[in-house]
């Protein structure tokens, strides 16, 4: 990749992307845009039923239809046939039963799309349906019908329970309760490129698997075992994601294209979800049942919470289990609450998979406990603001889970920041200049997002930079860039600390055979690892060349004399310009190469003795924060709520690229007014109901207002040029905000989400004591 | 059958199946990949291309409609190296995010200042709302097309 000319790239300097360029133009390819020579389609015959023994599938028809290399079956599977990150429950195609809609049962391999189509269709399954679990209640039922028969948890995938001082207990200290049940839906991700990939078996027993992932070293692992592979053998490539958001962290296409090139070897094979078929066999986020009792005392202070969540995570793992430990972390928000029991339960049911989504767990509590402040507030009589600066953490706290906060804390700075807007301060003239049938409502929300895998899971990145001989440095970026940024922003990181330009750089997307395995494109820890890593191994390489350059040089006075210059290098006591290509040929290959591990410092403290909540990732040592304000307009006749203007001030740490931050945050805050208004992945006894774009409503341009974003710029003084994570943080605050805005605004609470327009108008008929039918 | 039409102001003739929907055709005959497929249903204008110079979702058309017209696509919008207004502006602005989107997007915005001389910004919101974008939020969009009107009325009046 050549990147446009624009100067030296430095920190902290709004640069336009490297990659925006070769997108605009139409010429960055995406897995989408591989095809290759003499291609073959492979495709997916899916359940279709919720919950069922396969008793028998008719094959033969599909096998003889003209144009079909293989029709396969988990018979056809050598390796444990099983992926997932933490729990192996899922297979690749059913063997046992199958225990949702979207589980491949075949998988089908064809020379054209039309002949693939037909064969699908040719492929008939005989069922014995099962009855199915839909509901989380029911699930977790003594006797209950079970989705994994050999669970000793029954239906629960992970529970987990932490506790910090009297726990519930002190709940009947305070002089104020507050006690509400809220429900937030499934959310899809709805990224524009679906799922899919290319696979290539060749000559040498090597595979090679282009796809738009998330995790290609992950990919790598989960492909060998499944299919009983050597992992040296396995190459994958991960272009730009047309998206992720968490919808690609994990197994996807790779392992049936794997299996599709293992039966047709030596010609690449196709396979590209249809919009459908991604939402059917797509991850979603976790529909989420939560009952929380916050407590505080007269003076407004917190005093004890107790939170009990429930997460639906369909039938598999995938990452369900550690999507409930973040939410539960993160449960009691960025406050200080002595005494805390916070409980969850990730369950099991014949639902659509849940699994990893940009705020992973942490949407659906922040959701509850922003809320939770406003109630409190209300019957303390203070403001929402108040409430929150009152309680709100600072650096050297405990969190709710009892953990000390060691890093930037800059959820004061947010809130002092947000306060002085005039959106803030102006709010009552503005909500009393509504028109006749119009209400008008302010909210507030109040948020943090830990960074990175938790304290078990080493979270290292290992960056790899190599000067070739023509005097270009090439980083190889060992994490995908999804749209966040995380590429660009590597080259602005190297192109600052050797001074170049976008003509000496190159940037070399994640491939499994030439990067180093620097973990997920997830967890807001892209451009806090691997650009800590990359500024190590940077730095390094930087020493060695202007040593080797001082040789170059008579009477040179040694490495410090020089300064490095796009392309080239300046000996300044003399001005003696020494072209880059000169310094790298006398490098050898291996000199021309560094690398440099880094890796994220954990917590020191345990707020939990078990094991496996530890594994899950609990607890974090860095957080990002974020105050969020919206204000609404409710059409008063049509429930409609619009959201008039909306800020955010996010601390994520000193910024390396204002412009990319700046895409972050308004990004997420698109995805949660989305999620707060409109998104409800509708599921009725384990069938979708919202099977595309028509019925599934995402945000379209005149859905979002012009977003005001701002920045408290504290260091994160372990961050790369202080930086911490921006991914995820923003996505947290639009539902309770707008939530908080709609109660404001209507003088009831709304506990189920979206927002819609029929919700909000019965909520408001309820409250003029109308009922709404018989 | 047999058809012919102007691609990117080259004359091209194809034999292809008559219902041959034009995305394919464009992606996978002529390779020009540019053109994205998001949905295949006309729900979210990623393979929006210029039809006689009007914006045409590319997943809704069969080849045989392609006869006698000229297209554009994204490969096409401006000749060589040199880049479209609306394309610099994008990159400007920020307006690019995981890109799959943009080709369509920007399309969409080059008919939008084609029909709409002056739009304001929510004139601008309206022209682009039949293109969605999971990533951006669409702020840096509506700056980067606005952006383009405003430089073109300065050409214009100096
Ligand atoms: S692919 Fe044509 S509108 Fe979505
Ligand atoms: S930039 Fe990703 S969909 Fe628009």
């Amino acid at each position: 990749m050549k990147n446009a000319k624009n100067g030296i790239l430095e920190i902290g300097k709004a640069t336009p992307r490297a990659d925006a360029r070769g997108k605009v133009t139409g010429a960055e390819k995406y897995a989408a845009d591989y095809y290759g020579d003499q291609l073959l389609w492979a495709g997916v015959k899916r359940a279709g039923i919720p919950h069922a023994r396969i008793k028998g599938m008719e094959l033969e028809g599909a096998r003889n239809h003209p144009g079909v290399l293989a029709v396969l079956t988990c018979r056809d599977v050598r390796g444990s046939n099983r992926q997932g990150v933490i729990r192996q429950d899922q297979p690749v195609l059913v063997d046992d039963k199958v225990r949702h809609c979207g589980d491949a049962v075949a998988l089908v391999v064809a020379e054209d799309r039309p002949a693939l189509a037909k064969a699908l269709d040719l492929i008939a399954v005989e069922y014995e349906p099962l009855p199915g679990v839909f509901d989380m209640e029911t699930a977790l039922k003594p006797g209950a019908v079970l989705v994994h028969e050999d669970n000793a948890e029954g239906n629960v995938l992970l529970k987990g329970e932490l506790k910090t001082g009297r726990g519930e207990a002190a709940l009947t200290e305070c002089d104020v309760e507050v006690t509400a049940f809220f429900e937030v839906p499934r959310q899809e991700h709805a990224y524009l490129e679906t799922e899919g990939g290319v696979a290539l078996l060749r000559e040498d027993g090597t595979l090679e698997i282009v796809v738009s992932t998330q995790t290609p070293f992950r990919d790598r692992a989960e492909v060998a075992k499944a299919l009983g592979l050597d992992l040296e053998k396995i190459r994958i490539l991960a272009p730009y994601c047309g998206g992720a958001f968490g919808g690609k962290d994990g197994i996807t296409v790779q392992t049936l294209l794997g299996l599709a090139a293992l039966h047709c070897p030596g010609r690449p094979i196709k396979m590209q979800w249809r919009r459908e078929e991604s939402f059917l066999a797509g991850v979603k986020r976790h529909h989420g049942r939560l009952h929380y009792r916050l407590g505080a005392k007269a003076d407004g202070t917190l005093h004890a919470l107790d939170a009990e969540i429930y997460y639906d995570t369909g039938p598999y793992d995938h990452l369900g289990g550690a999507v409930l430990a973040l939410g539960l972390e993160h449960a009691g928000g960025p406050y200080r609450i002595p005494h805390t029991r916070l409980r969850g339960w990730s369950v099991y049911t014949n639902n659509p998979l849940g699994g990893a989504f940009r705020g992973f767990g942490v949407p659906q509590v922040a959701a509850a406990m922003e809320q939770m402040m406003d109630m409190a507030a209300a019957r303390l009589g203070v403001s929402p603001l108040e409430m929150r600066l009152k309680n709100a953490v600072r650096r050297g706290d405990k969190n709710p889970v009892g953990v000390t906060l060691t890093s930037s804390t800059g959820v004061h700075e947010c809130l002092a920041l947000l306060a002085g807007q005039e959106l803030w301060q102006e709010r009552e003239t503005w909500k009393a200049a509504a028109r006749s049938f119009r209400l008008r409502g302010v909210g507030l929300a109040c948020v943090m997002h830990g960074m990175g895998y938790g304290p078990l899971v080493p979270d290292c990145g290992n960056a790899k930079i190599e000067i070739t001989e023509q005097g270009v440095f090439r980083i190889f970026s060992g994490v995908v860039d999804m749209g966040q940024g995380n590429a660009a922003t590597y080259l602005q990181i190297a192109g600052s600390i050797l001074n170049q330009d976008g003509d000496h750089l190159e940037l070399v997307q994640p491939d499994t055979g030439k990067a180093l395995p620097s973990g997920s494109a997830s967890a807001s820890r892209t451009t806090y690892t691997f650009g800590n890593a990359l500024i190590g191994a940077a730095l390094a390489l930087k020493e060695r060349i202007v040593r080797r350059a001082a040789a170059l040089v008579e009477n040179s006075g040694g490495g410090e004399d020089f300064t490095m210059a796009p392309g080239a290098l300046v000996h300044r006591p003399t001005g003696q310009l020494i072209p880059l290509p000169q310094v790298a040929r006398i490098l050898d290959e291996a000199e021309r190469i560094s690398v440099f591990t880094f890796q994220a410092p954990v917590a020191a403290e345990r707020p939990t003795a078990d094991q496996n909540l530890q594994l899950h990732g609990i607890p974090h040592r860095i957080f990002s924060y974020g105050a969020h304000l919206a204000c609404v307009e409710i059409d008063e006749l049509t429930g409609k709520v619009e959201v008039k203007h909306y800020c955010a001030v996010s601390d994520c740490g000193s910024i390396i690229n204002p412009q990319i931050v700046e895409q972050q945050i308004q990004g997420g805050i698109a995805q949660g007014l989305g999620y707060a208004l409109s998104e409800d992945f509708i599921v009725e006894n384990g069938r979708m109901a919202t099977p595309d774009l028509s019925a599934y409503i995402i945000p379209t341009a005149m859905d979002i207002p012009d977003l005001g974003t701002f920045a408290v710029e504290l260091p994160e003084e372990t961050g790369p040029f202080g930086l911490k994570g921006a991914g995820e943080i923003s996505m947290d605050g639009p539902l309770p905000a707008l939530a908080n805005a709609v109660a404001d605004a209507c003088g009831v609470r709304l506990f189920r989400y979206p927002l819609t327009a029929e919700r909000v108008l019965q909520a408001l008929a309820e409250k003029r004591g109308e009922g709404t039918g018989p | 059958m047999k058809i012919s039409f102007l691609l990117n102001n080259r004359e091209i003739e194809l034999d292809v199946p008559s219902d041959r929907r034009v995305v394919d055709l464009l992606r996978e005959d002529l390779a020009l990949t540019g053109t994205k497929e998001g949905c295949g249903a006309g729900e979210c204008g990623a393979c929006t291309i210029l039809v006689n110079g009007k914006s045409r979702l590319s997943c809704l058309m069969l080849a045989a409609q392609l006869e006698g017209c000229s297209v554009t696509t994204i490969e096409g919008l401006s000749p060589g190296d040199a880049l479209h207004p609306v394309q610099e502006a994008f990159i400007e602005h920020g307006a690019v995010q995981c890109g799959f989107c943009t080709p369509g997007m920007v399309i969409a915005a080059v008919d939008l200042l084609r029909r709409t001389p002056d739009p304001d910004r929510p004139a601008i919101r309206r022209g682009l709302s039949g293109n969605l974008c999971r990533c951006t939020g669409y702020q840096k969009i509506i700056d980067a097309v606005e952006d383009t009107s405003r430089r073109r009325g300065k050409g214009k009046a100096s």
